[in-house]
């Protein structure tokens, strides 16, 4: 776990804790994923909580996709950033690996983003291991819904994502990997 | 009854303390130096799309090791830090099995490694996710959801390239047959292993074995390949004793911090 405190030049205004964690989720939620940045963190489902601690520091908790994605730090001095210009007062970003971060925590509003910007999201629930090792669905092409399709990578231009192709409208699409 | 001195149970402190630390690095440089090796094929590779999933694989085992790496610094309570350990360490104080700094050698033995690596840590990520360390266990199930799409991926290559071409097929069996020996020093139970079993922080090594072995045959059998024979052996990674191949690695990875002290990105 790793806590950083800062305290803000606006933590002068005082404001109630109800209202620095709705102020801090806005600001979060104005957080865009630097690899996609059609979506935010919060869509991401990467904030797990936003609590006051009984010493008045809000405390944020997040979680990274991957344990060597490489935006996991600029995300972090992103949601360092938004907070300290939301006036939520003393906060700490605490790093959560436990539970596990799941693609299944991707909001309904995270999955309407990623298809209308052309990523297919992932499949619900996280998979028995068997059949990540032993796929045999194919991912549908989120342009003409074709599922001839096939997978060229199993890692694109992030960890998280896979290339596809799709045979019918012969154009290459990303999928959003079930982890 | 007995009385212990509060000095007799600093120095036992410090003992469980030192055992954790180097049982946590045999786990991490594993992890780094796999993930150094897997770096060399950037740029490399037979085709872009294993350019990108070999630099991805890299890429989750050096963040693992990260994770680890860090971890054991805090366990060891000297104020070392991941960067520290990872790269101002001496060839003899690493402690990883040393099938992980094996050459590349073509891609197929890239990939036979890949897969012998892959479903080792599969199976003790699995078990170690119900440690009695939390730390340890969360970085266990993290790990393995990021391992099980790395099998995926090498398990794939190994049956196209097993089952393709006769040159295909004679290049990864002849790789298994290199590489085969030094999968024992994996499962070579020794005392650290034992100890870590008997807290509860490790599961024991002959299960991960026998899952491994269950596996493995598994992947062997649909890629058309003969698992070889099994041979003594006298490798000992773990207790910091290693390959020339280390060396060279050390070399490539540590240059910039050992040139340029602290520097960072």
């Amino acid at each position: 776990m790793h806590a950083e405190t800062r305290d803000p030049a606006s933590a002068s205004v005082p404001a109630d804790g109800d209202r620095r964690v709705s102020l801090a989720w806005r600001a979060l939620a104005a957080v865009d994923d630097p690899e996609i940045p059609a979506l935010s963190i919060v869509d991401l489902g990467l904030i797990r909580s936003v609590e006051l601690a009984s010493n008045g520091t809000l405390e944020v908790g997040l979680s990274p996709t991957y344990l060597g994605c490489p935006a996991t730090e600029v995300i972090r001095s992103s949601v360092e950033h938004a907070l300290g210009g939301a006036g939520v007062g003393a906060f700490a970003v605490i790093n959560v690996l436990s539970p596990a971060w799941t693609s299944d925590w991707i909001t309904a509003e995270g999955r309407r983003k990623l298809e209308s910007y052309g990523i297919v999201p992932p499949e619900r629930s996280a998979a028995s291991l068997r059949e990540i090792l032993h796929p045999h669905r194919a991912v549908g092409c989120p342009r003409c819904r074709s599922t001839d399709t096939e997978c060229v990578s199993e890692f694109g231009s992030t960890p998280c994502k896979a290339l596809h192709r799709c045979r019918a409208c012969l154009e290459p699409f990303e999928y959003f990997k079930c982890i | 009854m007995s009385t212990v001195s509060p000095a007799a149970e600093v120095r036992e402190f410090d003992a469980d303390a030192q055992a954790l630390f180097r049982y946590v690095l045999r786990l991490g440089d594993l992890s780094l130096v796999l993930g150094q090796r897997l770096g060399e094929w950037v740029g490399h590779a037979p085709a872009l799309e294993e350019d990108l999933g070999l630099a991805n694989l890299a890429l989750d085992l050096i963040g693992q090791a990260r994770s680890l790496l860090t971890y054991a610094g805090e366990v060891e309570g000297r104020g070392r830090g991941e960067d520290e350990i990872a790269f101002l360490r001496e060839h003899g104080e690493y402690l990883n099995a040393i099938l992980a700094e094996q050459p590349n050698g073509d891609f197929g033995q890239t990939i036979v490694r890949q897969v012998l690596i892959d479903a080792f840590q599969l199976e003790l990520y699995q078990r170690m996710t119900a440690s009695t360390d939390p730390r340890l266990a969360a970085i266990a199930a993290k790990s393995v959801k990021e391992i099980l799409y790395h099998l995926r991926y090498s398990r794939g290559w190994l049956v196209r390239l097993g089952d393709g071409t006769v040159e295909s097929h004679a290049r990864v069996q002849s790789a298994l047959e290199a590489l085969w020996p030094y999968t024992v020093e994996l499962f070579a139970e020794d005392e650290l292993d034992r100890m870590m079993a008997d807290r509860g922080v490790a599961p024991r090594l002959s299960d991960v074995q026998a899952a491994w072995r269950g596996r493995i045959d598994e992947i062997l059998a649909e890629a058309t390949l003969q698992r070889p024979k099994d041979r003594p052996h006298s490798w000992h990674g773990k207790r910091g004793q290693h390959s020339e191949h280390l060396g060279y690695i050390l070399a490539e990875m540590q240059h910039l911090q050992r040139t340029h002290p602290g520097a960072r990105w």
